[in-house]
């Protein structure tokens, strides 16, 4: 099993770290594995094919979709600034990208769907100047999952950013490129992987988000109601084979979003290092 | 040089989109989170805060929060020095299964404990025999707690112990020193920051945690409510003096946390020049 080593303490620590995964992590998966196929296939299909909880899959998916495309390119925008720029606040910037990892997401999601209820500060303000409504819709779904996936590509951005060699660019410029072909040519490619593997992150944190968006979703079935509220649903009605089966959906979904970026991060990897 | 310098007005463009965007994303709440609070005046907000039912729930989270703290502190420590100072068979298994917790929805997280513990699994009967409630009940409380923050305090370690290697710990070894005494005096003063900083960021999520604890909390005024439970209680009950002013307890956590975690990732990166 090990190699010899010369260090003490493998079998207490490793002992430790089974028995505390077992009981935490590995025996309620193991249940849900036992659970799962004891469901009749064709009860599983019914289940996860219903207009209603399709419509969950399809409105947890698009809008997490939405809120992470503008999160890297928000993301994308505040990594370089903080990375490139002196500026007067640049310190209180940096901390507060990770206020949405500290600040509770039922606070965070009460407040967001307050503030924009057609009476809220923002919201009042959109209603009556464009008619929109954002609470209780897609948007105010968007808007929340906005709020969670901040820090993700700013924080996978940022690192990768401070290492570019100036000198990559400044052969560049010796080349002839101007900034735009700069950007484009040398410093984009460089931090595609970190981008995509951000994004990733964040969609599918968002597709499993569920405290922020219980309450500004306003959970209209077929309008708003998100594919975690729907499991929830499930579970208060004790109808645990549905539960579990809407279950399983997602979280293959969560493990094709995963796979899909590992898969990108290696054909990137290659392409840039120019191995095959 | 020259070349990242000069920047004209794009400059300036960048850094108000970005303080506008974490102005309105993520201080806007923030700073609607107390104004609502403090709308009825000093008094009413005292009241609400005060109030038996808040008091209790945040004792609940506190209990959960120290929990989950102590649990991962132990499985971070023995998992990152069994991952990092040995090698063996089954490693990667070991240490994704470890970071799995995080990738799952909370919803799914309250799941698999329901079906692990609930009335329909095998472990019931034997449960119920010895008195044991867990879902719908305080330790299923702190299971989910535990569960959502699995990885926390072991990810931050880990790549330090990686960084540190294993040669003083075998020249400990070697000098005849025991497991105990080699990873207080050895390897303890390496990773006190790392660990801090891992302790900082369980309590951020342990304390907001809301979707898998509202699975498998009965929902019990005074009982089996976490302060973001009992927040939401408040707020759907039209309460929201008190949801705000609950809230802003958590907030004032949150800024804790926000104002720690940049400086123990100070105090960190200084530890790790002076080894450089």
């Amino acid at each position: 099993m090990k190699r010899k080593s010369i260090i003490p303490g493998f079998g207490i620590s490793f002992g430790l770290t089974i028995t505390i995964l077992s009981l935490v992590v590995l025996i309620p998966l193991c249940s849900l594995v036992v659970y799962a196929a004891k469901l009749s296939p064709s009860e599983f299909l019914y289940t996860v094919t219903r207009p209603r909880v399709l419509s969950g899959y399809y409105v947890s998916i698009s809008t997490a979709f939405v809120a992470s495309i503008v999160n890297a390119v928000m993301g994308l925008i505040l990594a370089w600034v903080l990375v490139r720029y002196e500026f007067p606040g640049k310190r209180f910037l940096d901390g507060i990208i990770e206020l949405p990892f500290a600040l509770p997401t039922a606070v965070a999601g009460i407040s967001l769907t307050h503030m924009t209820t057609t009476n809220g500060w923002i919201g009042k303000i959109f209603y009556d100047a464009f008619g929109i409504r954002i609470a209780y819709t897609r948007l105010g779904i968007t808007i929340a999952l906005i709020f969670i996936g901040i820090p993700f590509v700013v924080r996978s951005v940022q690192p990768v950013l401070e290492k570019i060699d100036i000198q990559c660019e400044e052969a560049a410029f010796m080349l002839g490129a101007d900034r735009k072909t700069c950007f484009r040519k040398v410093i984009f490619p460089e931090i595609l992987p970190a981008l995509i593997s951000g994004f990733t992150l964040a969609f599918a944190r968002c597709i499993g988000e569920y405290g922020s968006v219980v309450f500004i979703a306003g959970n209209t079935p077929y309008e708003t109601e998100i594919a975690p509220l729907l499991i929830m649903a499930q579970l208060q009605e004790f109808d645990y084979s549905a539960a579990t089966s809407i279950a399983l959906v997602m979280l293959l979904i969560a493990f094709v979003i995963l796979s899909i970026n590992a898969l990108l991060q290696s054909s990137v990897a290659k392409r840039v290092n120019g191995k095959s | 040089m020259e070349i990242r310098k000069n920047n004209g007005p794009l400059k300036w463009i960048l850094i108000v989109i970005s303080f506008l965007f974490l102005t309105i994303f993520l201080l806007l709440p923030l700073i609607y989170i107390l104004s609502t609070a403090f709308r009825q005046g000093i008094g009413a907000y005292l009241v609400s805060i005060s109030d038996e039912y808040t008091i209790k729930a945040a004792m609940l989270t506190i209990k959960a929060t120290l929990w989950a703290v102590a649990v991962n502190t132990i499985l971070g420590i023995s998992a990152a020095w069994c991952l990092t100072k040995f090698a063996f068979r089954g490693k990667k298994i070991l240490s994704t299964f470890i970071d799995l917790p995080v990738t799952v929805s909370p919803i799914i997280a309250g799941l698999i404990y329901v079906l692990t513990f609930g009335r329909q699994s095998d472990l019931y009967p034997i449960l119920d025999d010895m008195g044991i409630q867990i879902i719908f009940a305080v330790p299923g409380i702190v299971l989910a707690t535990i569960f959502v923050t699995f990885p926390f305090i072991s990810r931050e370690l880990i790549p330090v112990l990686t960084a540190q290697g294993t040669d003083e710990e075998e020249a400990a070894a070697l000098m005849g020193a025991g497991t105990f005494t080699i990873f207080r005096k050895v390897t303890f003063p390496h990773i006190k920051w790392a660990l801090l900083y891992g302790i900082v960021l369980c309590t951020a999520r342990a304390m907001g945690e809301f979707g898998a604890v509202s699975v498998l909390s009965g929902h019990l005024r005074g009982k089996t409510n976490t302060l973001p439970l009992y927040i939401e209680l408040l707020y759907q009950g039209y309460d929201f003096t008190g949801a705000f002013a609950a809230s802003s307890i958590l907030v004032l956590m949150a800024i804790i946390i926000l104002i720690l975690r940049l400086v123990l990732e100070k105090k960190g990166k200084k530890e790790l020049d002076i080894k450089k």
